[in-house]
């Protein structure tokens, strides 16, 4: 019998994998500033201290390093947290614990303990929030052996791959695009789970593949859109996990269409479409390329402020076309 | 803390501490057993070192032994600990086998950590030993979260977050005291103050006097100890975890004590004096231990020397196995990066 597929939001959904998970697990509980009756920053828990009560949706004081730090050490001795911090720039608070000791006890101690814990962050810009609450630092964890790296881009999978997330021994870091909270989708009732560690086709075309993950993707297929009406098919790529990250998925669709552009919202150096562009230099898709690799990340500056500036330290849509137009017709 | 130095070198039975009703003759044995077993395989081991049998580094603590028995000996391997750099103490005190942890040392695949993690990083989840940390102030929220656990899981767990004096002044500390605190969790915070973060004096590094009155600010007892006196450590010790057992939450315990060694291999001494340290090694724990138990009639000299024989052959077999065992696989590299 298939379940009853509803239109949740991204922020519904991931809502509905924590009550799910909490459900089914008594070990599973919610750690994080202002998740309790404020409902979180972006009302991602919602009402679920009401459901679940104040100890399995504990509010933390602002207290980033040793929330993170309580997360792990209850992880290592038989809880399963999924610890919020409420804008992903708040991990610079925290790096100490996820980095030294979340991502490297297991592997430290010879393997005898697992630390199975999510750590779910906010993240991005176009909120007008500025240089202290807009960073995409993706790139930061994906460099660390360790950590798993997620950034789901549709409702269907911030659901699926969230409860993958909290069923998985390993510590998981979530990247929650925040203009991706109100969108919508189709997501089934009940529980499913998405893989960890699979890229998705969002679009299949011939000509050039767009590499792009959360809201990014979301305009890469916007801009397929306008370009398919050029006669330009682009094919996207949705890595959905950064750590690992799916290469032969990308390789294979190179391999299809020559022509590559990464497009991804942290810095543009040494972001995750640095990484992308060198594997595949490195892979048997080089020598079916016939254009160089392109990437578009974000601009070498703060996240500023003013709505003007803040759009032109992004890609957006019209870039993205403008790149893969470029790509296409064979002027880079 | 010089009243109870004076005490302590002053050994009659009149003025025995009230803490030794609480230990029979066995327990006491058991626990100058464990505090010569640390002094040896830490000599052993500095030994090894400069015989180029080991590798990297190691911060012996020699002369800090009561402190990790005088807490340990309330715990048994349901409780938890956290540890620092200055860890093989506590890892013995808390059950570690030696062997294994030479094994470790020796960077041998029977070490505790399959060598990956080496002397800074030995644990022993089997015994709740969930390991030294490299990072100064790193095991404090961790032991906080084992203690959010045992409250959760009802398990009836305490937890001790071993630390040094400079870890008083990490933010990781701060933050962990309070939360403690606030959600009122089974855990002792013991600060092993031994004078020097490295190289600096707590008198430099430290606004107040003692880490003990950082206590208040977080709404929990604070106590200050001399950190080589058995009995003073077992005291605040065994009333610090029954409080955390009943459901009464957190203390702060400072044991005042010195690490007569330097910080690890790299120190040159610039930063003390000779007279500084003869006058702390005068104040050895060990021998200040074995003269209360002989004068409270818990063990005679020949026990006690059968203890002391004991314990060199422990470390001689120990050795042994570790040296005959195998290095790991270079093709096991990644092994343990992730469970799946």
């Amino acid at each position: 019998m298939s379940a009853i597929v509803r239109e949740l939001s991204y922020a519904q959904a991931i809502q509905e994998a924590l009550a799910i998970a909490m459900e089914d697990d008594e070990r599973v509980f919610l750690m994080g500033e202002d998740i309790g009756v404020y409902g979180g920053a972006f009302q991602v828990t919602g009402d679920l201290v009401h459901r679940f009560g104040e100890d399995r949706v504990m509010d933390t004081p602002i207290s980033e390093l040793g929330g993170a730090g309580v997360a792990v050490g209850a992880a290592l001795t038989g809880m399963r947290p999924v610890f919020e911090l409420q804008f992903s720039d708040f991990s610079t608070l925290a790096m100490e614990q996820i980095v030294n000791q979340a991502a490297k006890l297991r592997f430290m101690l010879g393997g005898s303990v697992s630390v199975p814990l999510v750590i779910r962050m906010p993240t991005g810009s176009g909120t007008g929030a500025a240089a202290q609450h807009s960073q995409s630092l993706e790139a930061w964890f994906a460099h660390i052996p360790g950590l798993k790296v997620i950034e789901p881009t549709t409702p269907y999978d911030a659901k699926g791959m969230l409860l993958a997330a909290i069923a998985d021994p390993d510590p998981v870091i979530m990247f929650e695009h925040k203009l991706l909270y109100k969108s919508k989708g189709p997501v089934p009732a009940g529980r499913y789970a998405v893989s960890l560690d699979k890229a998705q086709v969002r679009r299949e075309g011939r000509d050039v593949t767009i590499v792009a993950s959360g809201i990014m993707c979301s305009r890469a297929l916007d801009a397929a859109a306008t370009l398919a009406e050029e006669g330009v098919e682009a094919e996207v790529i949705d890595p959905r996990s950064l750590r690992p990250l799916d290469m032969a998925t990308i390789v294979q669709s190179v391999k299809k269409t020559s022509r590559l552009l990464c497009v991804y919202e942290g810095v543009k150096t040494l972001g995750i479409g640095a990484e992308i562009s060198a594997a595949i230099a490195e892979s048997e898709a080089f020598a079916y390329l016939d254009a160089p690799i392109l990437r578009l990340g974000g601009a070498e500056s703060p996240i500023p402020y003013s709505p003007i500036l803040e759009k032109a330290a992004v890609p957006q849509t019209p870039d993205i076309v403008a790149a893969a137009r470029r790509l296409a017709r064979g002027q880079v | 803390m010089s009243a109870a130095a004076a005490k302590s070198e002053t050994v009659q039975p009149s003025n025995r501490p009230p803490i030794y009703e609480r230990l029979n003759a066995a327990q006491l044995r058991e626990a100058l057993h464990k505090m010569l077993l640390i002094r040896r395989f830490e000599e052993a081991a500095e030994d090894s070192y400069v015989r180029g049998q080991s590798y990297g580094t190691m911060h012996l603590s020699i002369g800090q032994e009561a402190v990790a028995v005088g807490v340990c000996t309330w715990l048994s391997d349901s409780d938890y600990i956290t540890s620092t750099h200055r860890g093989h103490g506590h890892c013995i005190a808390k059950g570690a086998k030696v062997d294994r942890m030479f094994a470790e040392f020796l960077g041998r695949e029977t070490g505790y950590c399959r060598g990956r993690g080496g002397s800074m990083h030995i644990a022993d989840p089997a015994t709740g030993n969930l390991g030294a940390n490299g990072i100064v102030g790193g095991g404090i929220p961790i032991a906080v979260g084992a203690a959010l656990s045992a409250k959760k899981l009802k398990t009836g767990a305490v937890v001790v977050s071993f630390f040094g004096d400079g870890a008083n002044n990490e933010g990781a500390f701060h933050e962990s005291l309070n939360i403690a605190a606030v959600w009122k969790l089974p855990v002792v915070f013991v600060c092993e103050n031994n004078g020097y973060g490295m190289s600096v004096s707590t008198k430099r590094s430290t606004a107040v006097d003692s880490v003990a009155v950082r206590a208040p600010a977080y709404a929990m007892p604070g106590v200050s100890v001399d950190g080589n006196h058995f009995a003073a450590v077992a005291e605040a010790s065994f009333e610090a975890t029954e409080r955390a057992r009943r459901g009464g939450g957190p203390t702060l315990i400072e044991c005042v004590t010195y690490r007569t060694r330097g910080h690890s291999r790299s120190d040159r001494n610039r930063y003390r004096t000779p007279e500084e340290i003869e006058t702390w090694k005068a104040r050895d724990p060990i021998p200040a231990f074995e003269r209360e138990l002989e004068a409270f009639g818990f063990l005679s000299r020949v026990e006690i020397e059968k203890v002391r024989a004991g314990v060199d052959e422990e470390i001689k077999q120990a050795l042994a196995f570790a040296e005959a065992s195998p290095v790991p696989s270079a093709a096991d590299l990644l092994r343990d990066v992730y469970t799946v």
